[in-house]
This record gives structure tokens, sequence and C-alpha cells, in this order.
């Protein structure tokens, strides 16, 4: 599934990123996409986009094109903290 | 050049001062502890060819001073766009006159350790000496967390330091490492930089030196009012009222004073020196140069409202409510803060479009800016409309000139999105980057940072528009008044002065140029108002009190509606004013911007492309107005 499939409150975690475009990538990987990282679906800003994650012990606005290029599986039950 | 790179390892004579640069994300506290090391004592310079911009200040350490080099904020070293490039280069020593840094000091935000641990490990890659600093440590223990400095610099193997940024705790003890760089511990191993191992490495080092933070509790409650459907957008657009409000009214008394103050100051050195030389300088160089000024209070107030919303972390809410909107546009949410700046001046908006880390929505967003309806010309629009729009009510307390003028600050504003979606289409090819806004914890804003915000910003104002004023200043007066002639007796005095800018280069040139603007009304009275207004718009004021022989600026309406040709027809008919009014609504005529344009954008063309398009729109615009309204009156 994608990130900006997941539903806001909840928590997946990231698989990869897929997309062509190497500089878009890196870029996710920057501010914390790795495989891995549990990412919580927090907010939709108030006209439905960005949306805001919670990774990495903090929180990040992202737009729907961007959320589409992460994909993640839900995370597995009990394996949460928050 | 010194020989620091013939071996890998630094040589610190006694003539080489240590350099030192800081490299951490945004909203990491770099700038506040680089202020708080360096003071004021810095200076900002572009790496050569590029927008990125370096600060270099001077920190005095046990034992002497050490350079310190605040980077752009980043999340990553790794390249990505030329930009970026030229940062990493430079810290690797390959560009052409700028000395490598003998060591490298990473900003973290305590409270953001997981995040911040992916730079640590990119930096540390580069195997230079590196240091760790860890800002908000005040947080963590207010949200009831730890983070062990000792075991982190154990788990890295390098120097980490904590410090409470507002209060100054730890700055002692930073101030000790930066005074010998050559002891600083290195890692026994390089961390992994990609790949899960990386995740595993930063996963690892957390563990051994961080207790877990409880969520700020008071920015989630906040954030569920603020980012509220609702009571989000109520916020958000009360707030932005305020701000533009507050910038037009609280400003207003000391733009007076200042405006006055240099009206009576050309007066003295005009009749102190005398002759031509006493005007030239009276009314060409302290006039010109003080109608720039009198803006001060005004972009002052600006900075310092948009300072308090930023450090307090509100900045960034509002440009997540405006993205949607603003993307419609190939913008982004940050351009809606920069075009709200360009309603006081179009400079401090190009300026606050350095935030943006797309090139490309940065350039859209930098063109859009001068279509924003800056305080020049608010003169020339109330002189317009108190002249000629009559005063009727047409629904409680809104009346036609009040219309009016909100007409033309909306017309402005959606002209600009709409420039800024057509460049965006066709002209615009630099590389684009996702959007990504963090959402930074509310916080308490430091006075001293704020201080030093609005401190930068009105001495950027000062400095760019203060250079290019004096010297279009200097070059206009000199055509408005060159070549002296001796006007025939029995003129009074406002009709010599009027009769002496009529024989001025610059009345030539308004004379030639009337074919060129005869199709929307224009004679050269008004021509040579707008030659002079290139220095600043609301020059076009005074410049037309002059050219029609005006006893006084207030005496200026009246003078205006009863000013007729040679052939006793009127001058200023509606359709004339309407064509004025669509001409400074789009017309790029002010240089100062230009130049803030072409070293904002590093480029020629840009700047070549804003002044010709607009030039061309505001004529066309004008045009359309004249005969319409011609027709219709």
């Amino acid at each position: 599934m994608k990130l900006s499939q997941a539903g806001v409150g909840e928590t997946v975690v990231v698989r990869e990123i897929e997309t062509s475009d190497h500089g878009l990538e890196v870029r996710l990987e920057h501010v914390g996409f790795l495989p891995g990282t549990e990412v919580h679906v927090e907010r939709r800003a108030p006209l439905g986009d960005p949306t805001v994650y919670e990774l990495r012990g903090y929180r990040l606005g992202l737009r729907r094109e961007s959320a589409e290029l992460v994909e993640v599986e839900p995370v597995t039950v009990g394996g949460s903290g928050r | 050049m010194t020989g620091c790179h013939d071996d890998g390892a630094t040589v610190l004579t006694g003539d080489h001062t240590t350099s030192v640069a800081i490299i951490g994300s945004p909203n990491a506290g770099k700038t506040t502890l680089f202020n708080n090391l360096c003071g004021l004592r810095a200076k900002t310079a572009n790496y050569p060819g590029v927008t990125v911009s370096r600060r270099e200040g001077t920190a005095m350490v046990p034992g002497g001073e050490v350079t310190l080099v605040d980077l752009p904020g980043t999340y990553s070293l790794v390249p990505v766009s030329p930009d970026e490039e030229i940062v990493l280069e430079a810290l690797e020593g390959h560009v052409e006159g700028i000395e490598p840094p003998d060591a490298l000091m990473v900003v973290a935000d305590a409270t953001t350790l997981e995040r911040s641990l992916l730079l640590v490990s990119e930096v540390l890659a580069l195997e230079h000496p590196t240091a760790l600093v860890l800002t908000m440590m005040d947080e963590v223990a207010a949200r009831h967390g730890s983070v062990d400095t000792a075991a982190l610099s154990r788990a890295l193997g390098i120097p980490v330091v904590g410090v409470m940024g507002r209060h100054g705790i730890g700055l002692d003890e930073v101030r000790e490492l930066l005074a010998d760089p050559t002891v600083w511990s290195t890692p026994v191993l390089t961390p992994p930089t990609s790949g899960i191992e990386r995740s595993g490495w930063v996963a690892s080092v957390l563990e051994s030196a961080v207790s877990n933070l409880e969520v700020d509790r008071r920015t989630r409650r906040a954030d569920a009012v603020l980012l509220h459907p609702l009571w989000g957008t109520l916020v958000f657009l009360t707030a932005m009222l305020l701000v533009f409000q507050a910038v037009f009214t609280l400003a207003a008394p000391a733009m007076d004073f200042l405006g006055g103050l240099f009206d009576s100051l050309a007066g003295v050195v005009d009749t102190a020196v005398g002759g031509t030389l006493g005007s030239f300088l009276g009314e060409g160089i302290v006039a010109g140069v003080g109608g720039v000024l009198v803006f001060l209070p005004q972009i002052a107030l600006l900075f310092l409202l948009l300072a308090l919303l930023e450090k307090v972390g509100y900045l960034a809410r509002a440009s997540l409510l405006a993205d949607r909107v603003m993307g419609r546009f190939g913008l982004e949410g940050r351009s809606f803060v920069a075009m709200l700046s360009a309603f006081a001046c179009a400079i401090p908006g190009i300026m606050a479009t350095r935030t943006i880390p797309s090139e490309r929505r940065r350039l859209a967003t930098m063109m859009a800016a001068p279509l924003m309806t800056c305080s020049a010309r608010l003169p020339v629009y109330t002189l317009l409309i108190a002249a000629f729009v009559p005063q009727r009510s047409v629904f409680g307390p809104f009346g036609t000139q009040g219309l009016t003028m909100f007409g033309l600050y909306f017309l402005g504003a959606i002209s600009g999105l709409i420039y800024a979606g057509i460049l965006n289409a066709t002209a615009l090819r630099a590389p684009t980057a996702p959007v990504m806004m963090e959402l930074p914890p509310y916080r308490m804003p430091g006075f001293r940072s704020v201080l030093l915000y609005v401190w930068d910003g009105v001495w950027a104002f000062m400095r760019k528009a203060g250079t290019v004023i004096l010297l279009v200043t200097a070059a206009l007066w000199v055509l408005l008044n060159v070549p002296r002639v001796t006007p025939p007796e029995g003129l009074s005095e406002p009709e010599a002065a009027s009769y002496q800018m009529e024989h001025s280069v610059a009345g030539r040139v308004g004379s030639a140029l009337e074919p060129v603007f005869e199709p929307l009304g224009f004679n050269w009275q008004i021509n040579v108002a707008l030659i002079g207004s290139l220095a600043a718009r609301e020059v076009f004021v005074s410049t037309l009190a002059v050219t029609t022989a005006s006893q006084s600026e207030e005496a200026l309406p009246d003078r205006l509606q009863d000013l007729t040709d040679s052939n006793g027809d009127k001058v200023f008919t509606p359709a004339t004013v309407a064509a004025l009014l669509m001409f400074f609504v789009y017309a790029l005529q002010c240089l100062s911007t230009v130049v803030v344009l072409r070293r904002e954008s590093n480029s020629r063309k840009w700047p070549a492309v804003a002044f010709g398009s607009m030039f061309a729109i505001a004529y066309l615009a004008a045009l359309l107005a004249h005969t319409v309204v011609g027709a219709l009156t």
C-alpha cells in the first residue's frame, strides 16, 4: 500500500520508495523515510492536502504527490510503541 | 590558501585562524547557537555562482578566536541540486577561493535526535574532525526524557555537548571544544550511510543514550485547534489580516514622521548649500533616499511579526494551510509568506523566498512578488482615487473609494498568482523538489533571536535598497534637471519649475514617448512622472506635482482635476485614470526590485523577463482599461 492511502490515526512501516526520479528518492530518504521506519498519519491539512506525518520523533507535512511514492505496510499488532 | 589538505591533516600555524563549519537541519537551533557564539559580528556571503549563502562570524574561545561558518540548513549532505553540491565541495576544499573548514560541528535538536543522527552519519563519513552539539536540552527535560551526552559521545566516538539555547547553558563547553579541534576524538569505524544498516546504526546509538521522550502535549493540543478545518482556517485568516493591518496602520505614524523629517532635511540642505548643487543634494539625494527609507518602519514591523510567528512555530502551520491553494499556481505554502511580505515591499518578499528549497518554486515566487501591491503604490492609488473616484456608499461602511482600493490590491494578488502559474507551466525549467514542511513544536521565541531576525532583514533592505536608490535618485535628478534653462519672465514659481522639467532630458524623453503612451491617454507630464517613478513608485506623486505646476502636493488632486492640454481638453479623463491605475498594478517600475531579483536569482535573464513581461502586461491592461472606460463614459 502507498503512504498516501493510509488513513489518519494509522501507523505504518516504510518498505521502499518507488520512483524513477533519483532526486526525489534521495530527498525523501533525507527526511527519514528509510526502510523499516515507522510512520504515524497524524492529520490532514484543513484543505485535505498536505498530510502531517510523525516519524523519527518529529512531524512533517508532505503532499499527496510525494506520499504516493512511499510504499508502506501496516505495522504488526503490538509492534507500535505509540 | 594554506596547505591544509596536502596530507589530510590540519596544520595549525600561528597565523592561521581555525575555522569550523556548522551543519544542521532547519529548525535545529543552528542560527541561535551561531548568534550566541558570534553575536553581531557576522557577515553573509554567497558561494560563487549559486544562490546558496553562508554566514561567517568570529567566536571568542579560550586562547583566541575561531572562525565559524554557518551553512544553510539541510537534512542531508548528499547533494541533489547544483546548489547543494557546492556546499559539499566547499567542505571538501574543492572550491576555488574558499578555504575548507578545519573541523565540522553538527548541531542537532535533542528532541528529534533520531532524525538528526542520519545527518550525523553522513558528516562522519567525510572523515573530518567532527563534534556534535545538542540543542533544546531544556525541552528534553520538560518532556520527562533524558539524553546522556557522555554515552552518546562513546557510541558515536566524537565529542558531544548539550546546550540550552536561550539560557546560554553549555555555551562555555562549546567554546572550550572549539578552541582546539585537533584533540577531538574520532570514530573507530565510519558509520554506514545507506540501506538498512544505517537505520540499524541509528537505532543502536539511540538506545545507548536516549530515554523515551513523552509527546509534546501542548503542541498536539494547539495543533488540534490551529490545524482544525474550521477553527484553523479562521485563525489563519484572522492572523494574516492582523499582520496586514498592523503593517499599514501601526507603522503609519513613524512613516509620516520620517517622511516629514526627510522633507525638512532636504529643504535645509537645499538652502544651506544653495544653487544647483544644493538642489541636487537636497531635492535629489536626500529626498530621494528618504523616499525609500520612509518604508523602514513598515519593513521592521513586518519582520518583527514574521519573526514572532516563525519562532513560535506558527508560520510552518500557516504554510501547511496555504499549500493546497498555492499548489494550484505552481507555488507552495512557503510562497505565501513571501507574498505576504511583498505587500509591504517586494524586496523583503523576494529575500523571504530563500526558505523555499525547490529552485523552481522559489523562482516562481520571486517573479510573482513584484505584482503584490507594495506600499510604494499606495500614495499613487490614494492620489488618483481621492481625486477621481467619487465617494458613494455602496452598502454599510463600504464606499466606492475603499472598494476601488481593495479591488486594486485583489487584482495585484490574483494576477501575481496567475503570472507564477503561467511561468511555472512554460518558462521555468528548473528542477523541482518535494514539498516538505517540518512542523516544529510550539516554542516561546527568544528575545535575542527575534531581534537579530528583524535586524538582519532591515539591514539587508537598507544595504540593497540604499546603494541602488542612491545611484538611481542621483541619475534621475540629473535627467529631470539638466540642462538648466532660464524660464521666460512672468511665470510663477511652480510654473517655472514645470518649465524647467519640460526642457530637461527627462522632459524631452517624456515628450518623445508621447506617441507610445498616447493610446493610454498619457501626456508628457504623466510620462515624466512615470520616468521618475522608476526610482520608487511613490516618486510619481512628487514628480507629477512639479510637471503639472501644482502649488503643493496637497493641492495636487484639485490641480489634476482641472488640468487641461493645449486644446483645452481635460488630461485626466476617467479613461486615462483607469489606464494609469492599471499601469501601476502591473508595471515593474522599481529598479531596486530589478537589482534584487538579479542578485537573488543569480541571473540576468529573470529580472529582464520580469521587467519586460510586466511592462507589456501593464501596457495592454492600461490600453484595455482606456478603451473600455472611454467607451462607457
